[in-house]
């Protein structure tokens, strides 16, 4: 295949949004509840169990967008229970986060054994919307203007969350959380209550980039089809620092880094397919090495609060 | 914005009646009732440990009482939340300041507010406007909290207490670690508050600061209300007269243990403090510790020692004055080895130990009392008697052969217990279940035994009670006494000049003044020196 | 007050009767394996399955008739796996980049047997190959040890990240140099069976649970009574108190670091000189994961760790071939062992509102994490 064809760009440029749209979701959700003070190390699960979701409900109805609200409404379910037990119980949020990726993997798998593993069936694309004129550009125009609908509500939501946490009066809360929450309670506010939304939010794009993952970029469920993806949003969402244009570039490097993957195969390079799927990972480990002296994250992350401890 | 119906200025604003809390061990508040009248600064008073921030925090509506309830202007309310709290007009100034410190002094302020979904930046700016020509200050909206001085801090801790509108101001320990100058602009602060009918409450362990401010005072020992000066008393009576009665409150049947009147004055701040040691002269001694302009790394959190400087001779106590978080840590922990030295020497009797470890120092005779006490000088799940050891992991007689000898171990232990009067269930229970006094305690016996020669006293009486404070005081006095050399870093100006030969101090990281301690003016010199620019 | 992994101290300041401790006892450390099987047994009828005819499968080829030899098999690596983590995880240290450190570790040691075994008396081989397996694992810390170490960057990702490095890694080496040249499937060469452990007592077991045993039980030694095992002890309760009483703190982390990653090395040597003798590629058995909540079942103790460990074998030999029987995805047992750790977690919590005594979660755990990244000057917490 000719490295420079348009048809080939477009196939990378749709390659990599496909890579980076479910880490850009799951990052959107973990920066969230990584504000507030909650970190949830159990995004694999909770994306698992969101792309399973999602991938049924399209089997079954045949809608896209019904299995993508599936799958944020699984997500949002499945962190009631991180919840309740993390925030609410104040039982620690590293073992709890652990237990949820276990379970996730755990019963997805089991549950896609049980009913699919013989008929392993696939989705089909879903629609595209083409963005008049845009979409006739050569090259970008049936890569980047030709993605379905759910590309573009995923945008205006990184948006829409960009906005919530920077002008709110319970974006101020939520960072108030992850910064000081004995600022937060002497103030009037409520820390349970807002890292209890904060966790909510987070599972609901948790679950989102789950169903991404299966039911856009890929097409289908399989089980640990992560493949740490989330430990990766835990990642990004350190680096960030809480800027959401950071979350966005971020991600959109790691997506990069899949797509030349995939574009090297295709060339005669001769890499083995184990150097391909090494790359992203090496690529955040490089990061990670050089940014790490300048990364920062909420002092008050990972601790439970209760009233009257100083 | 709440405006308050008329009233008679005899109806108290908010009055405690019979509170009592207890918790596991000890009672914080015991039947305690006393009443805040508007336009009327009330001073409690008492010493750490004496329930003064049990009962701030009840009526901050952060603890319930077990026993006993609140009025608030005759009628009985539950002050179930912060948020109840505030809607009662009660707000509370905290001595650990709970401004966020990455946030904006605007977005601080904002904190509270729950009207409507956007930030109301413009109603923000305009209250903070009205707030500050309350106080008499002007506070810069757009500043991040971590960049405002202590002072101007208070001032925005203040503004925020006062957000929704205030009946009821409570100060805990505003003037701790403040400048003079920032002291002045408290007092002016208050002033004005007072005359705008605000009732403000004040709360010091320092007897000298509750007869200046206060137009009642309340004294709490051990949880309960010992005595109360009201207003009409406190009016017609001298300075002598209030000190003599409420020492004799605070004190009254073991005046003896905490040795002589005087003495009780000075631990209680009733007085100025001054230097209780024989006048030595050290000009022709070979200094035992030399700090040769060192500098440590610099660092995003605190303010790094640069370029400082210091001679330390046998038998001398050399004070570090200074407003907290100027350098002191750092500067411990440099001379202790605890962190790297990026510039500059240190000399001990002559030898350059700028690049020896922690465990190195420790065997020249360099101690280290921390102000950590709980989190970084003991460790809390382990037992009293391993945590004596603590230095010495892996040293004969303790260890052989990697083994612990537990005999020697408890033996010592128990040596160390006797002599420092270490009040403890046995050896083996843990050592984070300790009182504050006695974890000190712990750690000077630690320090102070097998032959120290240079020990590092990082705020060593802060938050102790008042017989733990006389005797770590006494024990650092004698050890100078007997030759050793003391470096004492602290916020209690009361206690350096009680204690120290020579007072320097530390602004920025620098060295920035020295008074010699040798006349009654030091107290004084040393505010000068501290008001001099940052 | 919780009490930190493995401290020991009598005389705390709740005295209970002997009845009081041995109910507590018991509820802590049977009761959440009671209501993980329970809940788990229910979700076996949710899809149609007999929770008795599963559980008892897990029985009868655990523990009857051979199966008891079989899941001694299992046991033999997962002590020295267990051990491993028990040392980072007593040093507050997460090192949660087990399962890479095994496979590397693992490949290395069955790639090299035939020449080894080959050319060298077999007990001489079965020394350095273990050696290699422990070297390879300890030097897959070595990196996040220095990061943590030097910039204090959080071992929870690096390890992580490395950890699907080491994954690649081994595939690539099966498929390569270590492939076996007489199967097309990438495979290593299977090692004969002359040439693997050889079997205690004409039974099926293998000797390496003997070496697993000897090894633990060393190092259950140093790590409670010997000056090395306080200091780390001191360190994993508090980095500021370890510096301040001058334990050399960079150097510690590594050395924890490595002799963790030696442990779970020398796991995946004993598994493959013992029982599989070849590795796919693709095959992870992701004994770390499962393992987690026996760990901390067991206060970070390496003898608690014993028994704890023993179930969980009998539960994984049992249930991989219950499984099957009931047509059920192997799977299944992650769910099982996530219920552990939930209900682990909260009988912990009631446990400590009721004050029954030591709490075994570390509470450090909570703090590592929001440390995550922090400059070293800046310390933990």
């Amino acid at each position: 295949m000719d490295l420079f064809s348009v048809a080939f760009i477009s196939a990378f440029v749709t390659g990599f949004i496909a890579a980076s749209m479910p880490l850009l979701v799951a990052s959107l959700g973990e920066t969230i509840g990584e504000q507030s003070g909650v970190l949830n190390l159990g995004i694999e699960g909770v994306m698992l169990f969101g792309g399973y979701t999602g991938f049924v409900v399209t089997l079954v109805t045949g809608s896209f967008p019904l299995g993508m609200l599936a799958g944020a409404g699984a997500g949002i379910a499945v962190s009631l229970i991180f919840l309740v037990l993390s925030v609410l119980l104040g039982l620690n949020q590293i073992v709890i986060g652990l237990a949820m990726t276990l379970l996730g993997g755990g019963i997805t798998s089991v549950l896609y054994f049980e009913h699919y593993s013989k008929s392993t069936p696939r989705l089909g694309k879903d629609e595209p919307l083409p963005i008049p004129v845009l979409s006739d550009i050569p090259v970008v125009g049936d890569s980047v203007f030709s993605q379905p609908t759910t590309f573009w509500v995923v945008l205006v939501l990184a948006v829409v969350v960009a906005w919530f946490l920077a002008k709110t009066n319970f974006g101020l809360q939520i960072k108030a959380a992850g910064q000081n929450p004995n600022s937060l309670d002497a103030s009037g506010g409520s820390v349970v209550r807002t890292r209890s939304i904060a966790v909510m939010l987070g599972g609901f794009f948790s679950g989102l980039g789950g169903a991404y993952l299966a039911l856009i970029s890929t097409g289908a469920f399989t089980p640990f089809m992560t493949q740490g993806i989330g430990y990766t949003a835990i990642v990004v969402t350190m680096l960030a620092r809480g800027r959401i244009s950071w979350v966005i570039g971020t991600s959109m490097v790691f997506g990069l880094s899949v797509a030349i993957g995939t574009v090297i195969q295709l060339t005669d390079i001769n890499l083995p397919t184990d150097v391909i799927k090494m790359f992203p990972f090496v690529v955040v480990i490089t990061v990670l090495v050089i940014f790490a002296r300048s990364a920062y994250v909420p002092p008050a992350l990972g601790l439970p609060y209760t009233r009257g401890s100083r | 914005m709440v405006s308050s119906p008329p009233k008679s200025i005899s109806t108290p604003i908010l009055s405690i009646r019979q509170v009592t809390k207890k918790f596991p061990g000890v009672i914080a508040n015991d039947n305690i009732s006393l009443d805040l009248h508007q336009g009327k600064v009330h001073c409690l008073l008492g010493e750490n440990g004496a329930g003064k921030s049990t009962l701030i925090s009840i009526l901050a509506g952060m603890q319930q009482p077990d026993q006993g309830w609140i009025e608030a202007a005759g009628q009985r309310v539950n002050i179930a939340s912060p948020r109840a709290a505030m809607d009662l007009g009660i707000g509370v100034v905290y001595q650990h300041s709970t401004l966020i410190s990455t946030m904006t002094v605007l977005e601080n302020l904002m904190l509270g507010d729950t009207g409507g979904v956007t930030l109301d930046i413009k109603g923000a700016k305009a209250r903070l406007e009205e707030l500050g020509e309350m106080l008499g200050a002007s506070i810069e909206g757009s500043a991040l909290a971590s960049d405002l001085a202590l002072g101007q801090q208070q001032q925005v801790e203040i503004a925020k207490a006062m957000w929704k509108g205030s009946k009821v101001l409570i100060l805990d320990e505003p003037t701790s670690m403040l400048t003079p100058q920032a002291i002045a602009q408290l007092e002016e602060s208050v002033a004005r508050l007072k005359a705008q009918d605000l009732s403000i409450v004040f709360i010091t362990h320092k007897l000298r600061e509750a007869y200046s401010m206060g137009d009642e005072i309340s004294v709490l020992r051990h949880g309960r209300l010992v005595h109360h000066i009201s207003d009409a008393v406190l009016k017609k009576s001298s300075e002598e007269e209030i000190k003599e009665s409420v020492l004799d409150a605070m004190f009254g049947e073991d005046k003896a243990s905490v040795g002589d009147k005087a003495f009780a004055e000075e631990i209680s701040a009733a007085s100025e403090a001054h230097h209780l040691r024989s006048t030595k002269s050290f000009d022709s001694e070979e200094p035992v510790l030399r700090l040769s302009g060192i500098s440590s790394p610099d660092s995003p959190t605190e303010t790094p020692v640069k370029g400082f400087s210091v001679d330390i001779r046998p038998g001398e106590i050399v004070g570090v004055a200074g407003i907290d978080g100027h350098g002191q840590k750092p500067l411990a922990e440099l001379v202790a080895g605890q962190r790297k030295l990026t510039s500059g020497k240190i000399f001990f009797d002559g030898e350059d130990i700028s690049s020896s470890g922690v465990r190195k120092r420790q065997s020249l005779g360099i101690r280290y009392v921390t102000d950590d006490r709980m989190h970084e000088g003991i460790v809390g799940d382990l037992s009293v008697a391993v945590n004596l050891v603590l230095k010495r992991i892996g040293m004969a007689p303790f260890w052989r052969w990697g083994r612990m000898n537990k005999t020697a171990v408890d033996q010592e232990a128990q040596h160390l217990v006797s002599s420092f009067d270490i009040r403890t269930p046995n050896l083996h229970t843990r050592a984070g279940t300790l009182s504050g006094g006695n974890i000190q305690k712990l750690l000077l016996a630690r320090e102070l035994t097998h032959e120290p020669r240079v020990v590092i006293f990082n705020k060593p009486t802060y938050g102790l009670d008042l017989k733990t404070v006389g005797r770590v005081r006494t024990i650092v006095r004698d050890f100078a006494e007997n030759g050793g050399s003391v470096l004492l870093i602290s916020t209690d100006l009361d206690e350096l000049v009680e204690l120290s030969d020579r007072i320097v101090l530390i602004s920025g990281g620098r060295l920035s003044g020295e008074v010699v301690n040798d006349s009654a003016k030091t107290a004084e010199r040393v505010g000068e020196l501290m008001l001099g620019p940052n | 007050m919780a009490a930190e992994g493995g401290l020991q101290s009598p005389g705390t300041k709740t005295s209970s009767s002997r009845t009081t401790k041995v109910v507590a006892g018991f509820v802590r450390n049977v009761l959440p394996l009671a209501l993980a099987i329970g809940t788990s047994g229910i979700f076996l009828l949710a899809l149609g399955k007999s929770p008795a005819a599963f559980y008892g499968a897990v029985i009868q080829f655990g523990l009857l008739g051979t199966g008891w030899q079989r899941s001694i098999i299992m046991l033999a690596p997962l002590l020295l796996y267990g051990a491993g983590l028990i040392v980072a995880f007593r040093g507050k240290l997460w090192n949660l980049g087990y399962e890479g450190q095994y496979l590397l570790g693992g490949v290395l040691v069955v790639g090299l047997a035939p020449a080894l075994t080959q050319s060298l008396p077999l007990a001489l081989a079965f020394i350095i190959l273990m050696a290699i397996g422990a070297t390879v694992g300890g030097a897959w810390t070595f990196l996040p040890a220095v990061l943590k170490a030097k910039f204090g960057t959080n071992e929870i990702i690096t390890t992580l990240m490395l950890s699907f490095v080491g994954i690649g890694i081994t595939n690539m080496l099966i498929r390569g140099p270590f492939q076996n040249p007489e199967v097309t499937v990438p495979q290593t060469a299977v090692m004969p069976l002359d040439t693997m452990f050889p079997k205690i007592l004409g039974s099926r077991i293998h000797i390496g649970i003997i070496i697993a045993l000897v090894v633990v039980l060393i190092l259950h030694f140093v790590l409670t009574r010997t000056s090395f095992g306080l200091r780390l002890d001191v360190y994993g309760a508090s980095p500021k108190s370890a510096l301040h009483v001058g334990i050399d703190v960079p150097r510690m982390i590594v050395i924890i670091f490595l002799i963790s990653g030696a442990l779970i090395g020398l796991a995946a040597s004993v598994d493959m000189l013992g029982l599989w003798g070849t590795m796919r590629a693709n095959w992870n058995p992701s004994y770390g994961a499962a393992i987690l909540p026996f760990v901390f079942l067991a206060r970070l103790n390496i003898l608690a760790s014993i028994p704890f460990l023993a179930f969980y074998a009998v539960l994984a030999t049992g249930g991989a071939l219950a499984s099957q029987d009931v047509g059920l995805d192997s799977h299944f047992l992650l769910v099982v062992v996530a219920l552990i750790l939930v209900f682990m977690s909260i009988i912990e919590y009631i446990g400590m509102k009721r004050d029954l005594g030591q709490s075994y979660i570390p509470p450090g755990l909570r703090k590592a994490f929001a440390s995550l990244l922090s400059r070293k000057n800046e310390g933990d917490s």
